[in-house]
């Protein structure tokens, strides 16, 4: 899951942030809005972020955060390259 | 050859991981150079302050030999104008500077980091300016300086877990200086000049 430098980038983003939205989350991952959602979607499926969506306004809001088995799996993800590079060390 | 190659995408990953919480978290654009700026523009209105508007409003003073409340409106006017062009050219250079710096990093001025920041650095600030226009209000100038230091201070307290963390010292600094200043009233202007120095000396 971890594989792939956006959906990494997301996880990293939101494990410090609360809430974020959409639009934060293009703008600091520097992406296209359609390759984000993909990667937005496959996180959802594997339950690893939830998705609320609102409105201000008249425009959507859609904002994401982190799910208790997101942080896990994302912690063990940092356990796991920490092992490595010991591992080379 | 493998093994050292591996170790250096782990490496570049967990660089990745940090840049992104970093960036997400703390808005890291703040210029240095907004802090120089807004120092000379307050050492220049201090300067300004004592040698021109005080040093006039004494002469006048001295040749009528009484207290002439028309003259001594027109003085808390023109110190009021005065800290209000401060005030205006500070936040204009440290907007300029951090844009600039912004830009160059490639990120967007006004992002989710820089409205937190924006946010909880105005709280405190505008509670204070509030509250320093309502002594004025009664003509109670003594803690004017002293109430301007602690609430600045707080204001970058609180700003500065959603920025550089250098701040927070600054902040502390300045509510000390507050206090201090709270025992010698009348002092004000150069506790100012103190702490505007200490600030350049910083960044």
């Amino acid at each position: 899951m971890f594989d792939n430098r956006i959906r990494l980038g997301v996880m990293s983003i939101l494990v410090v942030n609360d809430e974020i939205s959409f639009n934060d989350l293009k703008q600091m991952l520097e992406v296209t809005d359609g390759n984000l959602a993909t990667h937005l979607v496959s996180l959802e499926e594997n339950g690893y972020i939830k998705v609320h969506k609102g409105f201000i306004g008249r425009k959507t809001n859609t904002t994401y955060s982190v799910t208790k088995n997101g942080e896990k799996a994302f912690t063990d993800h940092i356990t796991a390259l920490e092992n490595m590079i010991k591992g080379v060390k | 050859m493998i093994d050292h190659n591996q170790q250096q995408d782990t490496l570049q990953e967990v660089k990745d991981i940090r840049q992104m919480m970093e960036r997400s978290s703390r808005f890291i654009s703040l210029s240095g150079l907004s802090g120089v700026a807004a120092g000379v523009f307050a050492l220049t209105a201090a300067g300004i302050a004592r040698y021109g508007i005080f040093k006039n409003y004494y002469i006048d003073y001295d040749q009528r030999r009484h207290f002439d409340a028309n003259s001594f409106a027109t003085l808390k006017i023109q110190l009021l104008s005065l800290a209000a062009a401060v005030f205006a050219a500070a936040f204009l250079s440290a907007f300029y500077f951090t844009w600039r710096k912004s830009n160059k990093q490639g990120v967007s001025l006004w992002n989710h980091t820089s409205k937190r920041l924006f946010w909880n650095m105005a709280i405190p600030l505008v509670a204070g300016g509030l509250f320093i226009l309502g002594m004025l209000q009664y003509d109670d100038w003594r803690f004017v300086s002293p109430a301007c230091l602690i609430f600045y201070g707080l204001a970058l307290v609180n700003a500065s877990k959603y920025t550089l963390t250098d701040i927070r010292y600054l902040g502390y600094c300045e509510i000390i200086v507050g206090l201090i200043n709270m025992q010698w009233i009348g002092f004000g202007l150069y506790f100012w000049a103190v702490w505007w120095k200490y600030e350049k000396v910083k960044v």
